[in-house]
């Protein structure tokens, strides 16, 4: 008659199963990772040598816009499609009409007026600063995309005032810029975004512009595009 | 022990933590933020890797690709925050349905 009772854990077997299977998993991730043959220097020595080549001084911009340009191309073109994609899941075509927040009072107000200004000349400067230290057109674009939200949440219309097309533009002008630029390199008989000697500064410069347009846009978008608007049932 | 031993093994348990409540917890929000997790846990370790075969400066390349990263994460989060907010809008659910629940 008694049966055997059921043990009740605190949790359920499925969450328990889970847990031992991934625990497993990490465990062994670990492992793998303490095994990992040490490789002295790694690939700065190479990226060291090759520096001088490159259109830019820093190491982690030469590997962004030079020796891996294809990896930022490629990475740009993500963020215009999860910025297309979202627009198109919240049936929009530009954010001009969703509905800015509640005002939240006159401290963001002032806030906003008073930052938003030194954001945009901080980007400026952070991609300046790219071809030699620490930044570029990521740190640049997200630093505008910021200024775009903060806009946004005080009131304004931050980038509402695009239409459609010049927001489609918009997003996809970094990866048109990356394409052009290696459909130049190609016609020139190089390989794909492998710049002419000499030129590459000039190119690189120009393809961050555009790419720090692009990722502002794509970023502000991303936030922007998932509040509800006027004509959202 | 090193930097590199500690910073590795942290991001091997954290993409263990997070792979575990991507699967267990049924709200998608979390299940978005968990993927996020996981993604950092592979910065962390990338980030390790580039330290450890620090010649004086760190490896410039695992560098960019932590910064590749972070914009592409950034932008599978928000498209998924996308495809929530229509489910929820769609259906007012914020999970998705349960097998069980679909045939009453």
């Amino acid at each position: 008659l008694t049966g055997r009772r059921r043990v009740r854990l605190p949790v359920s077997s499925r969450t328990l199963a889970t847990g031992i299977l991934t625990a497993s998993l990490g465990l062994v991730l670990a492992g793998t990772m303490l095994r990992l043959p040490r490789d002295p220097g790694g690939l700065t020595q190479l990226a060291e040598e090759y520096l001088p080549d490159a259109g830019a001084g820093h190491p982690v911009t030469a590997v962004l816009l030079d020796f891996r340009a294809y990896d930022t191309w490629l990475e740009v073109g993500v963020l215009v499609l999860a910025a297309l994609g979202a627009l198109a899941l919240r049936r929009r075509e530009s954010v001009a009409d969703v509905d800015p927040p509640p005002a939240a009072g006159p401290v963001l107000d002032g806030v906003t007026r008073l930052v938003v200004p030194v954001m945009v000349v901080v980007a400026g400067y952070l991609l300046w600063l790219g071809t030699h230290a620490p930044g570029g057109a990521f740190q640049s674009g997200a630093v505008l995309a910021a200024a775009g939200i903060l806009l946004f949440i005080s009131g304004g219309r931050s980038i509402g005032v695009l239409s459609g097309r010049r927001l489609a533009a918009a997003l996809v002008g970094g990866f048109v810029a990356f394409l052009l630029v290696g459909l130049l390199t190609m016609a020139t008989g190089r390989a794909l975004l492998d710049y002419p000697p000499g030129t590459a500064s000039a190119l690189i410069v120009a393809v961050e512009l555009a790419v720090t347009v692009t990722i502002a846009v794509g970023l502000t978008t991303l936030f922007v595009v998932t509040r509800r608007g006027r004509g959202d049932a | 022990v090193t930097p590199f031993l500690i910073y590795s093994v942290l991001s091997a348990l954290l993409f263990a933590v997070a792979l575990h409540g991507l699967i267990v917890q049924p709200q998608l929000l979390r299940k978005v933020l968990a993927l996020n997790i996981m993604g950092s846990s592979v910065f962390l370790f990338l980030v390790a890797v580039a330290y450890r075969n620090a010649d004086p400066a760190p490896d410039p390349v695992p560098h960019a690709m932590v910064l590749t990263g972070i914009v592409v994460a950034v932008s599978a989060t928000a498209l998924a925050l996308a495809v929530a907010r229509r489910l929820a809008d769609e259906t007012g659910l914020d999970r998705l349905p349960e097998r069980d629940e679909e045939q009453p």
